[in-house]
């Protein structure tokens, strides 16, 4: 059974003249563990980010559970989303950054329920229970009421992973979530993510260097090239046998190095 | 008023301690007009950032043309302009009430420059982050922009809080009885400057030194990363 959750239908994004996305033809299906790989500056990034609505397109149209993410019918046409159209879509997906992004003048706690209750419409007892759930989940119980500055980046993340997750998204995004982190510490974060990606429901987009986590918990791995779908496959096609020599050229640079 | 008595001149001494009470109530005038233009200019000042801001051209052109004027006239043009103009359109505020909110006004152009500087300072990732939990702008702005901005717009705000104080004698020309003015009236009175001069100068030293160390303690005070959030 075919069940798309996230389409990208030919999705064109420019930044003045660099064209980013060139029409991108790009499908997710619920409950798919899907890693995002390719060379900086392909464009894995902004794929992320116009599903996080950080970034609008340009053409083509991007639909999450099979309403358009960046249109909204009008009069019967397909009109640009209002901010309304965004706000309403935006509670099915969570992100997680590169540079964790934890608010610094918030505890761990208030990282964590902000939205649930200013944005869901929690009690403050229910966010607060739900928080410490996700914190005991990402092995954080107990530093609740730490501020993001006395924690180590792994953590940090950590923190990071379970604000998110406590709006309760269908999709959870991750941009290198380990990128920013010293080499010992990577380790901690991806077992959190490993043991997410054992959710069933849980549509999870990630992109990331790490190769060795990706074909551990992928069921699909996608290589990006020049704003397209170079190559993709399961995690066995891709990384032991591409097709493509593009594909060989940047497993065997990113392996080696 | 205060001015009815007769002043013993011979001793300058005696002078100075016998002046000194009618000073120190100007000197009060003094702070009154300076606080009460600083939270002009502390609100005025948001409320331009803000429009400065916005995304329509037509909210952001007239508030930069705005502070741009404001910026570049003299505080006194502001301050008749308000004494003598409004009162022709039948507003009619005492003169203390005008001169501080042409203070605030003047310096509310400056303040708009402080809060636009604090308010970018905030990484892109904050407004990311913000975004991708669907907070909406207004508690983003309140919520995650703001609390980290104060930290950093301390100093600068400070700075402009004893500059307000150093330009409250511009009022004088309005008739309000800050400190210099009662200096100059009791000089005309008993055509010896020297002393009362002297003396709104040591005061005016004192007020600034205890409002510098001030803003310093509260520079030193609040936490880096932001007022935080209980
Ligand atoms: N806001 C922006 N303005 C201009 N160019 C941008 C912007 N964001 C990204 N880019 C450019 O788009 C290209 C793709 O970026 P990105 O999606 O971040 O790549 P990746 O994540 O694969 O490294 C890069 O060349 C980058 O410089
Ligand atoms: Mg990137």
């Amino acid at each position: 059974m075919s069940d798309t959750i996230i389409k990208f239908d030919q999705v064109v994004k420019r930044f003045g003249a660099l064209t980013v996305l060139d029409h991108l033809d790009f499908n997710v299906q619920r409950g798919e563990k899907v890693t995002i790989i390719g060379p900086s500056g392909s464009g894995k990034s902004t794929v992320l980010r116009i599903l996080m609505t950080l970034e609008s397109i340009s053409e083509g149209v991007v639909s999450v559970d099979g309403e358009p993410l960046w249109h909204e019918q009008k009069d019967g046409k397909l009109v640009k989303a209002s901010e309304a159209h965004l706000r309403k879509m935006r509670v099915q997906l969570g992100m997680v950054f590169q540079q964790f992004n934890l608010f610094p003048h918030m505890s761990v706690l208030r990282n964590i329920t902000e939205g649930p209750v200013k944005v869901l419409g929690l009690s403050k007892q229910d966010a607060r229970e739900r928080a410490e759930e996700l914190l005991e989940m990402v092995g954080l119980a107990n530093q609740a009421q730490k501020y993001p500055h006395q924690l180590s980046g792994g953590q940090q993340q950590r923190v990071g992973i379970a604000r998110a997750l406590a709006m309760r998204p269908k999709v959870m995004l991750f941009d290198e979530p380990t990128s920013a982190l010293d080499p010992e510490l990577v380790g901690e974060v991806l077992n959190v993510i490993a043991a997410l990606a054992e959710e069933h429901d849980l549509t999870m987009l990630l992109v990331t260097h790490e190769m060795r986590f990706a074909r551990e918990v992928s069921d699909r791995v996608c290589f990006f090239d020049k704003g397209k779908i170079k190559e993709q496959g399961t995690p066995e096609e891709l990384f032991t046998d591409p097709k493509e020599e593009r594909t060989r050229e940047f497993l065997k640079a990113v392996l080696d190095g | 008023m205060l001015f009815g008595f007769e002043w013993d001149t011979s001793n300058d001494l005696v002078f100075a301690v016998s002046i000194l009470p009618i000073l120190l109530r100007g000197m009060i005038v003094t702070i009154e007009a300076t606080f009460l233009g600083f939270f002009v200019a502390l609100i005025l000042g948001l409320i331009f950032a803000a429009l400065k801001a916005a995304p329509l051209k037509i909210i952001s052109w007239p508030a930069g043309l705005v502070t741009e004027f404001i910026r570049d006239t003299p505080l006194l043009i502001q301050l008749f302009f308000l004494y003598y103009v409004l009162p022709e359109y039948g507003l009619v505020f005492p003169a203390f009430l005008t001169g501080a909110l042409a203070l605030g006004l003047q310096y509310s152009a400056y303040t708009a420059e402080v809060y636009r500087a604090g308010i970018e300072a905030i990484a892109k990732g904050q407004h990311e982050a913000a975004r991708a939990l669907n907070f909406t702008s207004l508690r983003t702005f309140t919520h995650v922009v703001l609390p980290q901005a104060v930290p950093r717009i301390v100093p600068a705000m400070g700075n402009y809080l004893v500059s307000i104080m150093k330009d409250v004698p511009v009022l004088s020309v309005v008739t309000v009885l800050e400190m210099l003015n009662v200096a100059q009236i009791v000089g005309d009175r008993t055509f010896n400057y020297l002393v009362p001069l002297s003396m709104v100068g040591g005061l005016y030293m004192i007020m600034t030194l205890v409002a510098s160390s001030g803003v310093r303690w509260l520079d030193q005070t609040l936490p880096k990363r932001g007022l935080s959030l209980k």
